[in-house]
């Protein structure tokens, strides 16, 4: 199935979790935050939530700002 | 030496300067920065990750210990100010936010609008607002009501460097609110943050001025002096402004001088005197 994150389009399998996604990404363990399709996913449900078909994935980090 | 401490949402400060981490070309410059500065908070920020990155800001700021204050730049909505806070949150584990809202991408003035929405919105959520916001004394009163921990208004736009363009309106500011008052945006050089803190901010937050100035590290050092000297100055109770002239030497028994070339030697002496 097929999804977007961070606005790229991108192939996953059913059931893949946002932990399994912020791993293929090489994301950091700490300062990191995932919507997806503008909902808060909390860190809690990382490694449960699976990412729905045709869904808008943001993945952030920290960086420098303000 | 700092006087007292800095209070914002029951929270001490001793150093009333706040840091934003943008613009600095190396995380070794920041950490250096921070170090100088003294600062006990920093703002931070929230982009889509980038695989090419390298080094951990996060890593940096723990190594410092400082406090983290995320911020929701880029945000031109109420919607996405509420959604980036709430996803800072979790990547940051604070309830602290710098809420920015943009109404503008030349000037980057804040969308007044937008911004109260959101920080009525944040606040109900439990999150400790300190919302960055254009000069307006009406304004900061929104904000005060609708339960935000202090006010950040700008001296001027952000990065612009040209200090503080309506110190009339930061007085005012200050004047009507018990919250702490942070002077956020503007600051170009050391005396800018003085100013900040005369004219009565608590504090001042400095990014750009400190970040690309030309040596950072100095910078940082030259504004946390500055604004330690501008708390001081303020609470010492600074003279008031004259349009004229107060001599500061005493004028009694200032001496009278008579140069022999004199008119007033022939009279004033008695022409027959001892000479």
């Amino acid at each position: 199935m097929s999804i977007y994150v961070n606005g790229s389009e991108s192939e996953i399998a059913p059931g893949t979790t946002v932990a399994a996604l912020l791993d293929a990404l090489d994301a950091p363990a700490r300062g990191v935050a995932v919507a997806v399709d503008a909902e808060v996913i909390p860190r809690g449900e990382w490694e449960t939530f699976a990412v729905p078909d045709d869904s808008r994935v943001e993945v952030l980090i920290a960086v420098q700002g303000g | 030496m700092i006087v007292d401490t800095m209070r914002i949402a029951g929270h001490e400060f001793s150093s009333r300067l706040i840091l934003g981490t943008g613009g600095f070309p190396r995380l070794e410059t920041l950490a250096d920065a921070i170090n100088e500065s003294q600062t006990e908070m920093v703002t931070v920020a929230l982009r889509r990750i980038d695989p090419a990155a390298r080094g951990s800001l996060v890593d940096v700021l723990d190594a410092a210990g400082v406090r983290v204050l995320p911020n929701t730049a880029g945000c031109y909505t109420a919607r996405d100010a509420v959604l980036t806070a709430k996803l800072a949150r979790e990547a940051f584990a604070t309830e602290w936010v710098k809420l920015e809202v943009i109404g503008d991408e030349r000037t980057l003035l804040p969308d007044a609008v937008e911004l109260v929405a959101a920080a009525e919105e944040l606040v109900d959520e439990g999150f400790i607002v300190l919302p960055y916001t254009t000069d307006d004394p009406v304004l900061a009163r929104r904000l005060e009501d609708v339960g935000c921990a202090a006010i950040m208004p700008l001296g001027s736009p952000i990065g612009s460097g040209m200090g503080i363009n309506n110190s009339y309106n930061i007085r005012l500011i200050r004047e009507q609110t018990a919250l702490p008052v942070i002077l956020d945006a503007g600051v170009g050089t050391a005396s800018d943050a003085a100013l900040a803190l005369e004219l009565g901010c608590d504090g001042v937050l400095c990014a750009s001025a400190i970040s690309r100035a030309e040596d950072p590290v100095a910078m940082a050092r030259a504004i946390r002096l500055a604004v330690e000297a501008g708390w001081l100055a303020r609470n010492a109770g600074r003279i008031p402004h004259r349009t004229h002239a107060q001599a500061s030497t005493q004028e009694d028994g200032v001496a009278e001088f008579v140069h022999p070339s004199d008119p007033a030697r022939a009279i004033g002496s008695g022409g027959d005197g001892l000479g």
